[in-house]
């Protein structure tokens, strides 16, 4: 649901950073159950996903197939552990399935699944898919005269795989002015810093260069995502557009934030509780 | 040998890129149809490198010092044919067998089971500048000074693979890789600005990582300059040759039509094309 | 003796004075699409070549081309599946089985999504060696969970498989033969159904369990035997998934005959394995044998040529069932 403090931009701010320190503190409670878990990306996206969820997506929380809803696109399936918190916080998920995360014949598996979850829209995991799905589902969305976004959340490690760039290439070909990607940028895949991986520098160039409208912002700053996203679908022009966010893992829990970042934050048993703790004193100041 | 070939230049050169599109329509002649299209926009490029441009040697064609030459676009094998013919790889008459039967060794797509000094068995587009970065980092790893040119259509563009291949060529500054872009504007379906248009190339280029040259891919001297090899030279940045072409050049009626990216001939027609092309018959 | 080109075969299977079909495929969907907006087509720069152009021509404002990029074809067609509709996607065989598994299997396949997936030179179609022979897409698409595969024989099979496609809920292979298409079915009883062998003729002595092109050839072949006196049946199985696995059993137990399984496709994983693993598991004593492709990286070259050499010609078949009597 769009947040109804549309002219008072403080008041609005502060609802979602209290927004997105409830979604961090789902994540975590999930992560604590397995004892493990993408919590290192779930903390550095919460501030996207708070905003997404909050002052952006058009939905109906108890009707999570409703077509006239903007659709929200998770390619990167192991951040499904953030968006679960996400669906939790905007009531499409009950708060009461956490403790089932990633359990048998649980609904919120570790990897996002379309058929097991309320609200998981497609199947990710397989990394370079969410683009190019997006691609046919805003067209479909043009063919029906429907006025949705499709929002698509891609990882920068993602960006390597060419069906990404035939994705890129396409969406400007089509002019989908119903597109909005975002990209976690927090320079972490699993074998080590993306830059370091295939190196995707100069990023704003490169989609410029296929056609996109572009923003980078601190995936972090929520005055900064905010806006970000306020733009990209204010825009008048039949273009896609994508908001380049980097984030830092880990984020809001100082401990994890100094952790060395590896595409999985080790996290001991005693530390879970620990975690939310200073989560929360944090927020607090 | 290789090294005592004196590199063609000025009309022996250019009277080399019409032998190779001669040799293209005997072939095709042969076969009863052809890419034509696709060959003649090409046919300048590959005469540039094969007569000016290439380290290579006729009597060592697996040379480990050769530079190599993917043609990505396989469809336009026959003007590698004749390039390898011309430069001694193959013998000339194989030029009657080309696709008449099976077991010809001149086929519709190169193969390294069946020609000498062909780099890798190409034809499923999308695929030569992933070879080619693999060719540069082996260089590399070889301490040797070979270069690796990929020749692409431009509709191969469409392809995410070579996407992968450009980060990946840029991440391991392959100043030993050269991508050349064929871009005679058509494809198989339409003109490739309506297929997909590529927008600005020069732009995602260099957005990529690529030093990039743009260049008339008929004006055979501006192809010397920019073809150059730069083994000697410390480039640190792979380098991609958009080189804008006509289809079908050479023959009136075939430039920048599209029905003739692949199109069976008549007598008749064959014999204006040969005449356009100054051929002896 | 003539010898045979190479662009000969990428015209037609058809031999000189048989009845044929123009784009079978095109112009069913193309029919199809007048009553049912929500087809819509997807190519990526081969429409041309798998006869989606008919369906351009007519439905421009539903034809949707994506490109040479054939994951995001296929990526983006289960995107469009997602918002309710129904696209048919059109590359060659190779591409959609070599570059695009991953999309299908999972972006398609994986939520049972409506996607029809429709590919031209299957098998030893062309002469243009193996970067073009689709030679190996029936076991990659058997693989897949819940995926109809299907092998049509004719004009007349695509197109009811093409009607029969649009109809099914789920996701569809189908191998697609394009430009004119001989027709050879409407001499015989019934129609396709998805998942259902045909008996279209009986036979003593041999029955041939046949796919795709095969059935046309082991016809031509049953009919040559005869005039030795040789009683050959033909079931045809244009559906590779689900096999009717009912037919199958029924065929074997009927004793003293010899069962031939044929398929345009290699031996590793392809139709012909299929039935045989069904035989095993629950026929007969039946002797078995099999005409298939052989497990290799096959000539380019012209296509009657190709067929005789790797045993799929009307000729060798006869050839080699006197052999095996």
């Amino acid at each position: 649901m769009r947040s109804e403090h549309l002219s008072n931009r403080p008041a609005q701010l502060a609802e979602l950073r209290i927004r997105a320190t409830r979604i961090r503190d789902f994540a975590l409670k999930m992560a604590a159950v397995q004892g493990q878990g993408y919590v290192g990306q779930a903390l550095g996206v919460a501030d996207v996903l708070a905003v997404a969820y909050f002052a952006a997506l058009v939905y109906r929380p108890a009707d999570p197939s409703w077509d006239g809803r903007d659709r929200f696109l998770l390619s990167i399936g192991h951040y499904a552990i953030a968006l679960y918190a996400a669906l939790i916080e905007a009531g499409v998920l009950p708060q009461s399935e956490i403790e089932t995360y990633g359990a048998d014949d649980s609904r919120l598996p570790m990897s996002g699944m379309a058929h097991y979850t309320p609200g998981m829209e497609i199947t990710g995991g397989s990394l370079g898919h969410g683009l190019p799905i997006a691609i046919g589902m805003c067209l479909g969305l043009k063919r029906k005269a429907s006025n949705s976004f499709v929002y698509v959340l891609l990882s920068d490690g993602e960006l390597n795989e060419g069906a990404t760039w035939e994705a890129a290439m396409s969406a400007s070909h089509w002019k989908l002015g119903n597109l909005i990607a975002i990209v976690d940028v927090n320079n972490q895949q699993a074998d080590g810093p993306s830059s370091t991986t295939l190196g995707f520098e100069p990023l704003s160039d490169k989609w410029r260069a296929f056609g996109w409208w572009v923003a980078r912002v601190d995936g972090n700053d929520m005055d900064a995502v905010l806006s970000a996203f306020d733009a990209a679908r204010a825009l008048p022009d039949a273009m896609p557009r994508i908001i380049l966010c980097d984030t830092l893992m880990g984020k809001g829990v100082p401990f994890l934030e100094a952790r060395d970042k590896t595409h999985f934050i080790r996290i001991e048993p005693e530390e879970w509780a620990k975690a939310i703790a200073d989560l929360h004193a944090g927020a607090a100041e | 040998m290789a090294l005592t070939f004196q590199p063609l230049s000025g009309n022996a050169l250019a009277d080399m890129a019409q032998q190779n599109r001669i040799d293209t329509a005997r072939m095709f002649k042969a076969a009863g149809n052809g890419h034509f299209g696709s060959c003649y926009s090409c046919a300048d490029i590959v005469t540039v490198l094969y007569f000016a441009t290439l380290r290579i040697d006729p009597t060592n064609p697996d040379w480990p010092d050769r530079d190599r030459f993917l043609l990505s676009k396989g469809h336009a094998a026959p003007t590698l044919y004749s390039a390898l013919i011309r430069r001694g790889f193959i013998p000339e008459d194989w030029i009657a067998e080309y696709e008449t039967h099976v077991g010809a060794r001149l086929m519709t797509h190169p193969s390294r089971r069946y020609q000498a000094g062909v780099d890798a068995s190409l034809g499923s587009l999308g695929h030569g500048l992933s070879i080619g970065v693999g060719m540069a980092l082996a260089a590399r790893l070889d301490h040797k000074d070979y270069m690796t040119y990929v020749l692409m259509g431009d509709g191969e563009i469409n392809e995410g693979s070579v996407w992968e291949a450009a980060m990946a060529a840029a991440k391991y500054g392959l100043g030993n890789l050269v991508g050349i872009i064929d871009n005679n504007g058509l494809c198989v379906d339409g003109r490739t600005d309506d297929v997909m248009p590529m927008g600005s190339l020069v732009d995602k280029w260099l957005s990529f990582g690529w030093e990039v040259s743009r260049v008339d891919g008929h004006d055979l001297n501006a192809l010397l300059q920019v073809l150059a090899p730069r083994r000697l030279m410390g480039h640190d940045r792979p380098h991609m040759v958009i080189a804008d072409t006509v289809k079908g050049k050479g023959v009136s009626f075939m430039e920048d039509v599209r029905s003739w990216h692949s199109d069976s001939i008549s007598n008749t027609q064959y014999a204006m094309a040969m005449a356009e092309l100054g051929a002896l018959q | 003796m003539t010898r045979l080109r190479t662009s000969a075969m990428i015209a037609s299977l058809a031999a000189d004075g048989q009845k044929v079909t123009t784009a079978p495929f095109g112009h069913t969907l193309a029919r199809l699409a007048e009553t049912r907006s929500d087809i819509v087509g997807m190519t990526a720069d081969l429409g041309k070549y798998t006869d989606l152009h008919i369906f351009a021509e007519s439905h421009p404002d539903r034809f949707y081309q994506m490109g040479m990029a054939e994951q995001l074809l296929m990526a983006s067609a289960a995107g469009m599946a997602r918002e309710g509709f129904t696209p048919f996607v059109t590359t060659y065989a190779v591409f959609a089985a070599r570059r695009a598994y991953d999309f299908i299997y999972m972006a398609i396949a994986e939520d049972r999504l409506n996607v029809k997936i429709a590919c031209a030179l299957p098998g030893l179609t062309t002469g243009y060696g193996p970067s073009h022979q689709g030679t190996d897409d029936l076991a990659i698409f058997r693989a897949i969970p819940g995926l109809v595969v299907i092998d049509p024989c004719d004009a007349v099979d695509v197109e009811q498989a093409t009607e029969a496609a649009a109809n099914h809920v789920g996701p569809v292979y189908m191998r697609l033969l394009r430009g004119h298409v001989p027709r050879v079915l409407d001499d015989f009883a019934g129609r396709f159904e998805i998942g259902k062998a045909r008996l279209l003729r009986d036979g003593a002595d041999v029955l041939f369990i046949s796919t795709g092109i095969l059935t046309m050839r082991v016809l031509e072949a049953a009919t040559a035997l005869s005039g030795d006196r040789i009683d050959a049946g033909v079931l045809h199985m244009p559906t590779v998934k689900p096999l009717d696995l009912a037919a199958i059993t029924a065929a074997l137990q009927r004793p003293g005959r010899l069962i031939i399984v044929a398929e345009n496709h290699t031996t590793p994983g392809g139709f012909g394995e299929a039935v045989l693993a069904q035989a095993a598991l629950h026929g007969g004593a039946a002797p078995m044998r099999q005409i298939a492709l052989p497990d290799a990286f096959l000539d380019a070259g012209a296509l009657p040529t190709l067929h005789d050499r790797y045993g799929i010609s009307t000729k060798t078949i006869v050839e080699r069932v006197k052999a095996w009597l």
